[in-house]
């Protein structure tokens, strides 16, 4: 069909030339589509940071919101948010991990375990708004916590045992089994293998779902809305010490999230570069703390021995 | 010095060690700790919307729209949730017809075209995008993304269901990717070689033999995606308008840009008004029960979906 060129046999002819143009689109198209992706949201984002720019400084880190808001800093909502995900953190990371470790080290293979498996899958799909309700009838009202920041942080724990679970035994299924089957042969029990073998080979992996953890729990905000977030909160700020800790456990607290959620919608006459920059440094703390777990793993796998 | 580090380690080690029943008990019952959790949730929130079950219209529920829980002075309440249950399926097949074409582009892109390194670089922003909190999203529709579509459709309201669509559509994305890709990088390479052998180019190979072997798993993604949608509150209440709202005409185009209330946004925005035990406060626990069986539903099914991939590959 083609003039096949009598100079290069080797010439496309009309097909295949077709068959190239077709390919070119194809890959145009998806790149493009990854690039849609990608482009508006980080240009958003730094509209963002230049819409906040005007009052990000030390001192509007460092000073309480006053005014519901519209004056001062932003810096009850922050340490709030520290504890919250400190406290999540102490409740979640150790049954999390251990639950990791008894499903890809102890537990047998039957129906039981693929229930536990089903579980954790479910608890991940489960909406935040409902983990709310739940953390409104199991710890504030049956457990008698009241909206408190120990209720917000039981809820969030909760909500993100599976991120620590399904990190903990990824990082566990990749340590070779030759690994374990040599310490079993030189007669350690199977505690024993696991403490001194499959842990310290595979707590990079841990640590980068307890660091997903820690982002997941700065940055959900409907599961507090019930649990013990307030627009704003009566304590002493008047020295450094007060600053540092002016929260107890029973007492409701400001976090960032919801903080956010409050100057954008809620108070009228909220000044534009308050509440961009409450959202500045909300991204601004989620970008830092994964950029941890992006290095952490990246660094394991340039490391990784076999 | 050093030695009696080494006798410190040595008793601490002989204590871990002489624990070896204790400690695999803790581990064993955190292990079902999980499906103590999932039982929980379900028992607390059905315990909580229980007094309310006999004398709950369940056919006004379902099927009629008229949600007014505080009436005017003299009037009954009433629970027809028919509106917020068409705006929460609204929301989730928009932002899906958004969502599907930019995951799976994108999924396909990265697991067959793109460099290694450029691969690299995707995935990682990827990543960020999965890591922007909810709250950040409704933020951005309220404020962004709300004043450009009042300028570029030039109507008169840009929190609508359009713009809450876009939003949990870029929040579902990142899943999409993920398991889309997986399910892609499962396909083996004996198939692409087997195609390439026989003159066909990569797009071919791609819509000619990849999607029909992945099928499960971009069934899947899609299914993890709608669970996303459906289960999103934060930026579905700031982006949507919040308005209880059913358009007339389901096949005009314009009902995206209808303000509209999900089932999300009705629990989160309503609740702090009720009353504990009031009838009001048990009906949002209703809702709590619907969105909690789509969700396990949707996870439970995709999940045998994805584990039945791994099996085969």
């Amino acid at each position: 069909m083609s003039p096949v060129s009598s100079s290069n046999p080797f010439a496309a002819g009309g097909n295949e030339i077709r068959k190239q143009r077709t390919e070119n689109i194809a890959k145009n198209v998806m790149l493009g589509a990854a690039i849609l992706l990608i482009i508006p949201v980080l240009v958003i984002i730094g509209y963002l940071f230049y819409k906040a720019s005007p009052v990000l400084s030390w001192n509007y880190i460092w000073d309480v919101p006053r005014d519901l808001g519209r004056q001062g800093g932003i810096w009850l909502p922050l340490i709030g948010t520290f504890y919250l995900v400190i406290v999540s953190l102490m409740l979640v990371a150790p049954v999390g991990i251990l639950a990791g470790i008894y499903i890809n080290e102890y537990a047998p293979n039957n129906w039981l375990t693929r229930c536990i498996n089903m579980a954790v899958t479910s608890l991940a799909g489960v909406p935040s708004i409902v983990h709310a309700l739940f953390g409104v009838g199991a710890f504030v009202l049956t457990l008698g916590m009241g909206a408190s920041l120990l209720a917000a942080a039981c809820t969030i724990a909760v909500m993100t045992i599976p991120v620590i679970v399904t990190a903990t035994r990824e990082a566990l299924a990749a340590v070779p089994m030759a690994f374990r089957e040599a310490c079993w042969n030189m007669g350690a029990t199977k505690w024993q293998t696991i403490r001194t073998i499959v842990l310290p080979n595979s707590i990079s992996g841990i640590l980068t779902g307890v660091i997903l953890e820690i982002s997941r729990a700065a940055g959900e905000t409907a599961p507090i809305l019930f649990t013990g977030a307030a627009a704003s909160v009566a304590v002493r700020t008047a020295t450094v010490g007060d600053k540092l800790m002016p929260y107890q456990l029973d007492d409701r607290f400001m976090a960032l999230s919801y903080h956010l959620h409050v100057v954008a919608e809620k108070i009228s006459g909220m000044p534009q570069e308050m509440k961009y920059g409450t959202a500045a440094v909300l991204i601004a703390l989620i970008v830092v703390i994964n950029s941890f777990s992006i290095t952490l793993r990246l660094y394991l796998r340039s490391r990784k021995k076999w | 010095m050093s030695s009696g580090k080494k006798s410190i380690r040595a008793l601490g080690a002989k204590l871990l060690d002489g624990a070896e029943l204790p400690i695999r008990i803790a581990i064993t019952i955190c292990g079902w700790s999980s499906i103590l959790f999932v039982g929980a949730i379900f028992f607390f929130i059905f315990k909580e919307a229980a007094p309310v079950f006999p004398h709950l219209d369940w056919g006004e529920f379902f099927f009629a729209h008229r949600w007014i829980p505080i009436p005017a002075e003299g009037n009954e309440p009433s629970y027809g949730a028919m509106g917020i249950l068409y705006g929460t399926f609204a929301i989730t097949v928009v932002s899906m017809f958004i969502a599907m074409p930019l995951g799976l582009g994108a999924a396909v892109y990265i697991s067959e075209f793109a460099p290694p390194r450029r691969k690299e670089w995707l995935k990682i922003l990827i990543e960020f995008l999965a890591a922007i909190p909810s709250i950040i999203w409704g933020f951005i529709g309220l404020v962004i993304m709300g004043p450009l579509i009042q300028k570029i459709l030039g109507v008169e309201v840009g929190i609508n269901l359009l713009n809450a669509s876009i939003m949990v559509a870029l929040m579902a994305v990142p899943l999409i990717v993920s398991i889309s890709e997986d399910a892609l990088r499962a396909v083996p390479d004996s198939y692409r070689e087997a195609a390439l052998a026989l003159g066909a180019s990569k797009w071919e190979i791609v819509y000619k033999v990849l999607f029909p072997a992945a099928r499960n798993g971009l069934l899947a993604a899609s299914m993890l995606g709608v669970g996303r949608a459906v289960g999103e509150t934060m930026a579905v209440w700031m982006a949507s308008g919040n308005t209880d709202n059913i358009p007339e005409n389901f096949f005009n185009p314009l009902l995206v840009l209808e303000r509209v209330k999900a089932l999300t946004a009705t629990i989160a925005g309503e609740m702090p008004d009720t009353v504990h035990g009031s009838e009001h406060y048990q009906v949002l626990f209703v809702i709590g029960i619907v969105l909690l069986t789509i969700s396990v539903i949707i996870n439970v099914v995709s999940d045998l979906i994805i584990k039945g991939i791994r099996k085969e590959s």
